[in-house]
């Protein structure tokens, strides 16, 4: 007999006057923390509480140097001019600013749209633009659209972290592909395309970062462009081109959009949040005329309308704005950043180190030596004032564990420096760690592994 | 009483942040609830200021980890003669050292699982390997790793396998410099909160604590509906009276004041094995100290309003 065995209890338990069930083969009730938890469906599997996301808590805190988030740097951005626009959206526009809105999105920012998509060759018309809650609800939307529960999204590996949250969501099945210096490799896309099909497994789409890569920080290289096109074009598989850093080069170099030359096979996702501001919310989704009549439908299933004053000042700030000075403002601040941490990563990184070389964008790609597995480091480097995002978060495999991802968007050039200096401490002390216990396993951790979007 | 304002200490740069800010919220909204005026600050640069313009009546901490349990806060609020609740800042140095408070505790005769302390320097200049051999040699498995200092069981993991063991240190050793391996004693996982008014230390009905994975992870702790609950736990009345009696024991031997969490083990053999006490307990959604104090028949606000009232007046 052990404590714990419930027949044992029944004396001591109405002893206490238990409510509930009080037969003495059933034993005592326990409290229920969460009677939902029945209830839940399947997809919610990993919605749980985090170890790792617990520790970017400390974040925000300005004692400690945040290579782990991705917020953008709002502090070029006209804010005295911005606050007379919105007022003066409402004083004029109010009555529409205010109100349900298409789910479509506001007629005139979508032709806008089109005019910024034309910087990367999109020839588009307005109608086949569906504007969205940032591009997030556009990726959601998608997945929600072509996805069944078992189906497998083909993304390169690494992956933005949102995406692998969406198809999750949908319990669509996640299949890495490989990147190089110049991105997603075709060969190994083939390759996977292949694999998957002899599995008897049904591709829905690739999704794929072509420009400045979240988290990766490279780029695909024009020339693998029509490759890629042609060989998921082959395969029967859609291309859902994510591209919400392509006007943040650092050369203002611009590439092709996908889209721009397969515009049968390939949704389109942009947004306003790395070129305007994120917290505006304001996406978009251009699909073919079929996909964009569905996805109109699910939009308004989702949140009936984008929120329409929301669109009318992004509409009102492209239309009055030197919108694309703002642009070359930002690109010239993450530039400098840039610079700052990739010398600083020359300065301090022990050898074994590499990382990737972005000329645009917001993230480096760091690889530590053999041996160290960045998700366990963490709370050292928690203990030390410096966060970064951990590798594993970015595969949906378990892969990832010596990979890290630095962001640049956000800490001052001085405040860069300092944190890749303290993270390059953490690093050695890892490392000497590591030469005593010999390589690790990673652990299994639950829960999200990335830092939420609020993080700095 | 003239002066109902009451500074909530939580935050920190701890671990624990994320744990705290909730324990603060929760707290927070109960004692506003009671009627206090309650400010809610974190400890940053601006703290002492704070503390020393705005004097609030009394502080209570719902810091976890490092400063806020250690002692350092609690020095601080000593210098500036604030009264808070919670332990004196030298009862926390002992306390929330989980090897100091288990030799204190296995001195005065208390069952505690078997365990070694080791920093890291110790297995570099020695060897992993041999160190290793003979720690396992010493508890045997399977065993538990935890760092020396802290809590929410961050860098806490049970080793089954002797091949294990260096991923697990090094996961541990993430957290601190020094690891504290400990034998891992199945059983009734119980935690027993002590509440001190007038100078009498009370245990509280014990919490039973069942994973549903079997291990009380964070993961566990804190999603809500992962781990069940038994509140009073199912114990023989004699195993729960030596439960009450460990918790007031741990509380009166490490100097503990006001508040105070036992966690412990029932052992298969009905041994009641201490684990570690904490001097600034979680209120969270999902902890323990809120359970045990609403099935003693009381509420979050009365039993802090009456430590609230009673750190006042000690001064």
């Amino acid at each position: 007999m052990t404590p714990a065995d419930p027949s044992s209890q029944s004396g001591h338990m109405s002893a206490y006057g238990q409510e509930g069930d009080t037969t003495p083969a059933a034993g005592q009730a326990p409290r229920k923390l969460d009677p939902h938890l029945d209830r839940y469906a399947a997809r919610t599997e990993g919605m749980t509480a985090s170890e790792i996301r617990a520790l970017f808590a400390v974040a925000s805190r300005p004692e400690v140097v945040s290579l782990a988030g991705g917020m953008p740097n709002l502090a070029a951005l006209p804010l005295e001019s911005l606050a007379k626009q919105l007022s003066d959206t409402i004083a004029e526009d109010g009555q529409v600013a205010l109100q349900y809105g298409s789910a479509h999105g506001v007629p005139k920012l979508r032709e806008q749209i089109c005019d910024i998509m034309a910087l990367e060759n999109i020839q588009a018309h307005p109608d086949d633009v569906v504007v969205t809650v940032g591009s997030q609800m556009g990726l959601d939307m998608v997945t929600r659209l072509f996805c069944d529960p078992g189906d497998v999204v083909i993304a390169e590996g690494p992956s933005y972290v949102g995406a692998l949250g969406s198809f999750t969501a949908y319990q669509a099945e996640v299949v890495h592909v490989e990147m190089d210096d110049d991105g997603l490799v075709p060969s190994r896309l083939e390759e996977a395309l292949t694999q998957t099909a002899k599995q008897g497994k049904r591709v829905k789409f690739l999704y794929t970062i072509p420009n400045f890569h979240n988290p990766a920080g490279v780029t695909l290289a024009v020339s693998r462009r029509e490759q890629v096109l042609e060989i998921c074009r082959r395969h029967g598989v859609l291309v859902i081109e994510d591209n919400p850093y392509g006007l943040l080069g650092f050369d203002g170099q611009i590439y092709p959009a996908l889209r721009a030359t397969d515009p049968d096979n390939v949704v389109y996702l942009g947004s306003f949040s790395k070129t305007f501001a994120s917290g505006i919310r304001v996406g978009w989704v251009l699909a073919p005329h079929a996909v964009r009549e569905k996805l109109v439908l699910a939009a308004e299933s989702a949140t009936l309308c984008p929120p329409t004053l929301n669109q009318l000042l992004v509409s009102r700030y492209l239309s009055t704005h030197d919108w694309m000075g703002q642009i070359k403002k930002f690109r010239e601040i993450y530039r400098e950043r840039r610079d700052a941490i990739i010398s600083a990563l020359e300065q301090h990184m022990p050898p074994g180190c590499t990382w990737t070389h972005p000329d645009g964008g917001f993230y480096v790609w760091l690889t530590v030596p053999e041996g160290v597995d960045t998700k366990a480091m963490l709370p050292r480097a928690v203990t030390a004032r410096v966060a970064y995002a951990s590798g594993t978060g970015f595969y949906a495999d378990g892969l990832g564990s010596r990979q890290m991802r630095l962001s640049y968007c956000y800490p001052t050039p001085e405040r860069l420096k300092e944190g890749v200096r303290r993270l390059a401490g953490v690093l050695e002390s890892e490392l000497e760690l590591v030469r005593t216990f010999g390589t690790v396993h990673t652990r299994l951790t639950s829960g999200p592994e990335s830092p939420s979007p609020d993080t700095a | 009483m003239a002066d109902r304002t009451v500074a909530v200490l939580a935050g920190g740069l701890s671990h624990e942040r994320d744990v705290s800010l909730r324990s603060g919220r929760r707290l927070s909204a109960v004692l506003r609830d009671e009627g206090f005026h309650v400010e809610e600050w974190d400890t940053d640069a601006e703290l002492i200021t704070r503390l020393r313009t705005e004097r609030p009546a009394a502080v209570v901490i719902a810091l976890h980890g490092g400063e806020g349990e250690n002692g350092s806060v609690q020095s601080i609020l000593e210098m500036l003669d604030i009264p808070f609740v919670g332990t004196s800042a030298h009862a926390c140095r002992r306390a929330w050292d989980k090897p100091i408070a288990k030799a204190e505790l296995l001195e005065a005769g208390h069952a505690t699982p078997e365990w070694v302390v080791l920093p890291h320097g110790t297995f570099r200049e020695l060897g992993a390997q041999a160190v290793l051999d003979a720690m396992v040699s010493r508890i045997g498995l399977p065993l538990i790793l935890k760092p020396d200092q802290g809590g929410s069981a961050l860098g806490a993991e049970v080793v089954t396998d002797a091949i294990e063991l260096p991923t697990a240190m090094v996961g541990c050793f993430a957290y601190g410099e020094t690891v504290l391996a400990e034998r891992y004693i199945s059983g009734t996982e119980v935690a027993v909160t002590v509440i001190e008014l007038n100078g009498e230390p009370t245990a509280l009905p014990a919490v039973e604590i069942v994973p549903e994975k079997g291990i009380y992870d964070y993961t566990a702790r804190y999603t809500a509906g992962l781990t069940d609950f038994f509140t009073p736990a199912r114990l023989s009345d004699e195993t729960a009276r030596a439960v009450s009696e460990l918790a007031v024991a741990a509380h009166k031997l490490l100097g503990l004041r006001d508040i105070s969490r036992t966690d412990a083990i029932v052992a298969e053999d009905g041994t009641v094995q201490f684990l570690e006490v904490n001097n600034s307990p979680g209120l969270t959604e999902t902890s323990t100290v809120p359970m045990a104090i609403e099935a003693s028949g009381k509420s979050i606000g009365t039993i802090y309003s009456d430590l609230i009232d009673q750190a006042i007046s000690r001064g």
